[in-house]
């Protein structure tokens, strides 16, 4: 009998029925009044909702509530908690609509929860094809537009379920997996389209963003980061190179809805060191911008080019008005994985640079053009073929995917930060094998600035003087933690190895609160309202790339390695009641 | 219930499997994400040749001697010595080999072996990823997305990383002088998905 005989055997006819649902509606409670999502909503959420990753469009991170704030945090309890059921790296943030928070873990689970009480209303769990490579298994949240919502997959699918029931709507085969291609990003919705990027930059993947009717999930439009023979920039990569150059797009774009450009970071060219690939390599570690509704690219600025220290630019530019020379500029502001903070102006026909300055221990860049930005290396420490460099900021950047945030109020921007650490590393040639690992490095090593005597660090920055107002270390942990801010004069985060969850004064950096969780936080905070009453909720759930980088460092510094107990959990908090 | 790794499992284990699905009313996807479990997705089967799975030699067979002692390991397929079909339907066929010091083999690993050659699943068991990377140290096979180490003079166990458990074996012997597959893999192939544990149904 072969094995589908068998099934039939043992399963009959009940199985049949059931057979292809991915969907397990746990609870199956359902959500009874739900509030549909509209453009309007996403371009001004109310104050007590989180809507999407990063709250509003601009990529703030930034929630207006000021119930909490620097003069009560210090009292703030958990009101409720769940555990999703899944290890490894928790990274999205509780997205909250008018009482109904969403959250999603690794392997694409999605929790439907009430946002006051912890109650489940149903869960979707999604099952991975066995032959599956899980590089970086994390996700980083939903998109909500219309009943529905929207969650890219590591198998690469676009998923919408009915935001009331869970229960699957359209599913999307974006990219095919076997290729190396995984997503792991939020989508981002914006006028019917829902857009996504992809991951597999050190695969040999050629990345794209894409964008599916909300309705139907059939592609509108899909546009790559790396130019086809013919268009722009296909000169910056020899012979068939550009086919397998990475440029990913794991982090979810930001959007400007009076110029309707979506504004999107690419990561890494693949192999690793540039003079496998020599040229500029478009549009590997730019940021790019797109046109909702065609897909064009209308402009992009590139961070660095022939890219050769695995410094993704995925982390989308925050779109924040600055000032320079009395002129207030609207701003692309983006805290580079290479250890610049760069900011740009954005403009119906382009990107145009500003100014750029290190944040952390650099010594690549040796020069940037005054115009263009474009940086002048100092070639000792650029990596290549059978050519060991050493460089700062290490791989991992001065700032990796942990989203930044600004607070309107303070004017500052918030950077989770990395400092004093490098990487020495050599190439060698790789051949292309389709899915596999496409990297081609021999050696790779971690070392610390010497006399350094710490690496994570949050730090506050003023964009218009361009000075450094605060910075918080933490000595010898790496912080993996992205950040929220609020009108309350508050900066939340964890992301240190010692499960510490925080808040910061947010003008003057003192730590006012903080709480140990049940395991590391690589989670995306939020905060929302219900009742009058204002939460600040976060994942808590260690892994992925935070667990390798802090295993280095524990190694620098002579420590044993940190233990961080694994296993995902929703926290939600509040001031106690009286 | 076609996918890749199920045919790995024991047939005993697979209607476990079955049965305790049926009982919760679960399922498995549909089938655009099954595969077939015959033809070149079929499990290595005894007498199986292993050939080179990359390279100028791909297709070709592999002999003891191709493999120089102590050198990175070869990616390999099985291939049916009756059709001549490479088995490389599913990368879960997919093998690393190397050429181990026979001194220095566990007993268990040395029955395995075929002249110091010893094969394993090329799939890591923390999340999947091929098993790329060789410490030249360490004589070690190293996963290049969260560095777990396998040793495979020592049945693959893990010595390093986060991966929970030993890599499949696969014993081999010679036919003709090349390499050749002796038995069944030795081990579960892959690795398990949180919230879905093939031996127990469903999880948490």
């Amino acid at each position: 009998m072969n094995d589908h005989g068998e099934y039939r055997s043992y399963c009959g006819t009940l199985c049949a029925l059931v057979l292809g649902l991915v969907s397990i509606p746990a609870a199956a409670q359902g959500v009874a009044d739900y509030s549909p999502v509209t453009d309007e909503r996403l371009r001004n959420p109310e104050p007590g909702n989180w809507l999407m990753f990063r709250r509003t469009y601009d990529g703030w991170g930034y929630s207006p509530l000021d119930q909490i704030d620097t003069g009560n945090v210090a009292g703030l309890v958990p009101a409720w908690t769940v555990s999703t059921g899944m290890t490894e790296g928790h990274q999205s943030p509780p997205v909250v609509n008018d009482g109904v928070m969403f959250v999603t873990t690794p392997l694409n689970s999605v929790l439907a929860l009430d946002a006051v009480t912890g109650d489940t209303l149903w869960q979707y769990r999604r099952q991975m094809p066995f032959d599956i490579r899980l590089g970086h298994p994390t996700n980083r949240g939903v998109a909500l537009y219309g009943d529905k919502l929207y969650m890219a997959t590591s198998d690469t699918n676009v998923v919408a379920l009915d935001a009331a029931t869970g229960e699957v709507v359209w599913e999307t085969v974006v990219e095919d997996y076997n290729g190396g291609y995984y997503m792991t990003g939020a989508p981002l919705a914006v006028n019917g389209r829902i857009m996504v990027g992809v991951s597999g930059g050190e695969r040999g993947i050629r990345g794209f963003v894409a964008a599916l009717d909300s309705e139907t999930g059939e592609e509108v439009w899909k546009s790559y980061t790396i130019p086809g023979p013919g268009e722009f920039g296909n000169d910056t990569w020899p012979g068939n190179t550009w086919q397998t150059g990475g440029a990913p797009t794991w982090v979810t774009g930001t959007y400007d809805p009076e110029l309707n450009q979506t504004y999107w970071g690419t990561g890494n060219p693949g192999p690793w060191v540039g003079d496998a690939r020599p040229g500029d390599n478009l549009y590997t570690n730019s940021v790019v911008a797109f046109d909702v509704g065609g897909g064009a690219i209308t402009g992009y600025h590139q961070y660095h080019w022939n890219g050769s220290w695995d410094w993704d630019e995925v982390s989308a530019p925050l779109l924040i008005d600055i000032t320079r020379d009395g002129q207030t500029l609207p701003g692309l502001v983006h805290a580079g994985r290479n250890g610049y903070l760069w900011l740009l102006e954005r403009r119906a026909d382009g990107i145009g640079f500003v100014d750029a300055e290190p944040y952390v221990n650099h010594n690549v860049f040796t020069r940037l053009d005054p115009t263009t930005g474009r940086p002048e290396y100092d070639m000792e420490r650029k990596p290549g073929l059978d050519k060991r460099a050493t460089f700062c900021p290490s791989l991992h950047g001065g700032k990796n995917w942990p989203p930044a945030a600004y607070n309107p109020i303070s004017g500052l921007l918030y950077i989770p930060a990395n400092d004093n650490l490098c990487t020495t590393m050599a190439g060698e040639e790789v051949e292309y094998r389709r899915g596999q690992q496409f990297v081609g490095t021999d050696i790779r090593e971690t070392s610390l600035v010497e006399g350094a005597d710490h690496v994570g660090e949050l730090q506050a920055w003023d964009l218009d003087s361009g000075e450094q107002v605060w910075s918080h270390e933490f000595g010898e942990y790496s912080n993996w933690g992205p950040i929220l801010t609020t009108a309350g004069g508050l900066v939340f985060l964890g992301g240190t190895a010692d499960r510490y969850f925080r808040a910061f004064d947010a003008g003057t950096g003192e730590l006012l609160w903080r709480t140990r969780l049940n395991s590391g936080i690589t989670g995306v905070p939020s905060s929302f309202a219900v009742d009058g009453v204002q939460y600040i909720a976060v994942q808590s759930g260690w892994g992925v790339d935070a667990a390798g980088s802090q295993r280095r460092v524990d190694g620098l510094f002579g420590n044993p390695e940190t233990i961080v107990p694994q296993g995902g959990v929703v926290w939600v908090f509040a001031l106690p009641r009286d | 219930m076609t996918d890749g790794q199920d045919k790995h499992l024991p047939s005993g284990v697979r209607r476990q499997v079955l049965r305790g699905l049926c009982a919760v009313g679960l399922a498995f996807p549909a089938a655009p994400r099954a595969q077939s479990v015959t033809g070149t997705a079929s499990p290595p089967a005894e007498n199986d040749r292993l050939v080179f799975a990359y390279g100028e030699r791909a297709g070709q067979a592999i002999a003891p001697g191709d493999l120089a002692l102590g050198a990175e390991q070869v990616f390999a397929y099985p291939m049916d010595p009756l059709t001549s079909e490479v088995r490389n339907g599913t990368r879960l066929n997919q093998l690393v080999l190397v050429h181990v010091d026979p001194a220095g083999l566990s007993e268990q690993t040395r029955a395995r072996a075929a002249e110091g050659i010893v094969a394993y699943s090329a799939v890591c068991t923390h999340t999947g990823c091929d098993l790329t990377d060789w410490d030249t140290e360490t004589k070690r096979f190293q996963c290049p997305c969260h560095e777990s180490q396998f040793d495979p003079s020592d049945g693959g166990r893990v010595v390093g990383g986060p991966a929970p458990w030993q890599i499949a074996a696969l014993p081999l012997k010679l036919v003709d002088g090349m390499l050749a597959v002796a038995g069944e893999f030795e081990g579960r192939v892959g690795f398990q998905q949180p919230g879905l544990d093939p031996l127990g149904g469903l999880g948490t």
